[in-house]
């Protein structure tokens, strides 16, 4: 091949890769990294829980022994939701993914309840290591929630660029091996996540009791 | 231009789709939307706001909420501290004091950069000790300039002391309660202290600095907001993740 030759060819290529990163080929794999950053958050936030759980379950104990139940309920909780194995591929399995939401429901579910029963406790809800406890965990509640709803968009913009133009071209070309991510349910209250307010009242948000009805003196 | 048409039109569609509640405008270090605090306090929060950010670049902007129009404040606070983008972009240092008298809501809402020292626990302390008891009498200048005055200290502290601090907050399960267990307090902040300056004869002096860059490392997630323009006060696009804490009166 001659000299003459190569330096056109280069051109060509290098003109060619600028056009394809105009083109958005590059827009697949960035955002796929920014789903996969935003799911590393969602589990730290949820580690994080987990993490405070022991502590606040001893200080529970302390104080309301005859509650063995619940407590039971919420360790076996956080032991099911940690030993959900996760990892990067989760977020394309569909099943695991469910997996993983079902059992940090499960939990919060739980929490809820135990937090709502703390009510019948006086001297526990009046114990300031409980009060931080409960500082720490309605904080913790706060950052799930974001970091959900922070995943969830950067899946939404994910999964778009996959099925929309131009990154449909390159996600049944480049990167045929490239799934959609999965997102979390519309959170809401029904997941049963306490809510906390330090009027010295816990309200429980639960799906299995209805608001009882309004007095009518 | 129509294929440009089209692909503006994509873009617009692919941005997520979420309700997002409406803003007063950042008009200074102290936003008065629901009008319950004096020009007295205005003025001297604003200069304590000031000395704060010229001497550790954090910011900590005060800000009074006529509605949250439906929001929890703690749903509310951290969209609200996104779209300002309070605090510097890298640091993630910003901090809001977030009133919302009408709801009976308050609320410290934390940058992802000072969650290690404006811990979720400290935060409800400060919101319990400082500012709820002069808001359940009706004087919200106090309770504000209380809030306010609690959290410029902590954030003026360096950071060993803070951290200390911060940890005392969490672990004051004793104190005033007639000691349930272990430590006092002040023991645990000497405890700390100790390992502190341990650290720093370890380390040469850096012993804390993990601290300061675990914050960091959530780094460049705000939405870029803010900058500062025309000389007057703005964001330097500090990035929020729910740190803080809540309380109602």
């Amino acid at each position: 091949m001659k000299m003459s030759g190569i330096l056109p060819k280069f051109l060509v290529v290098l003109g060619l890769s600028l056009a394809l990163a105009g083109c958005g080929v590059n827009a697949i794999p960035t955002k796929d990294e920014a789903v996969k950053a935003r799911w590393g958050d969602v589990q730290a936030a949820y580690q994080r829980r987990s993490d405070l759980i022991p502590n606040l379950v001893s200080t529970v104990q302390a104080f309301a022994t005859q509650e063995k139940t619940v407590l039971t309920q919420v360790t076996e909780a956080r032991a099911q939701a940690t030993h959900v194995s996760v990892d990067a591929s989760t977020i394309t399995d569909p099943q695991a993914f469910q997996k993983f939401q079902n059992a940090q429901n499960q939990l919060s579910g739980v929490l809820g309840h135990l937090l709502s029963i703390t009510e019948n406790y006086p001297d526990l809800k009046s114990n300031q290591n409980f009060l931080a406890l409960q500082a720490q965990l309605e904080g913790t509640e706060n950052r799930i929630e974001i970091a959900r709803r922070d995943y969830n968009g950067a899946v939404q913009d994910y999964n778009t660029e996959l099925r929309t133009f131009p990154g449909v071209i390159w996600a049944s070309t480049v990167y045929k091996s490239q799934k959609p991510a999965q997102e979390f349910a519309a959170s809401n209250a029904a997941q049963g996540a306490p809510a906390v307010n330090f009027n010295g009242q816990t309200q429980p948000n639960t799906t299995t009791e209805p608001p009882p009805p309004p007095v009518n003196p | 231009m129509r294929f440009f048409a089209a692909l503006i039109a994509f873009l617009v569609l692919a941005l997520p789709a979420t309700a997002a509640p409406k803003f007063p405008t950042l008009t200074g270090r102290v936003v008065d939307d629901a009008h319950v605090l004096s020009d007295q306090t205005k003025s001297d929060l604003d200069q304590k706001l000031a000395a704060l950010e010229a001497k550790t670049s954090r910011q900590l902007v005060v800000v009074t909420i006529a509605s949250l129009q439906g929001y929890d404040i703690a749903d509310y606070g951290y969209q609200l501290g996104r779209a300002w983008g309070i605090g510097q972009a890298k640091l993630n240092n910003g901090v809001l004091l977030i009133v919302a008298p009408n709801e009976h809501r308050v609320r410290i809402e934390v940058g992802y950069g000072l969650e290690p020292i404006i811990t979720d626990a400290l935060s409800e302390v400060i919101i319990q000790q400082a500012v709820l008891p002069k808001f359940r009498s009706g004087d919200f200048n106090g309770g504000v300039e209380g809030g306010a005055d609690a959290l410029i200290q902590q954030l003026s502290l360096d950071p060993s002391q803070a951290e200390a601090k911060a940890a005392a907050a969490a672990q004051q399960a004793q104190g005033d309660q007639g000691a349930t267990s272990g430590a006092s307090p002040l023991s645990i902040l000497l405890i700390i202290l100790f390992i502190a300056i341990a650290l720093g004869r370890v380390f040469g002096g850096f012993g804390f600095l993990p601290f300061l860059f675990m914050g960091g490392l959530g780094g460049g997630r705000g939405t870029g907001g803010g900058g500062f323009g025309g000389g007057g006060f703005g964001g330097g696009g500090g990035g929020f993740g729910g740190g803080g804490a809540s309380g109602s009166w």
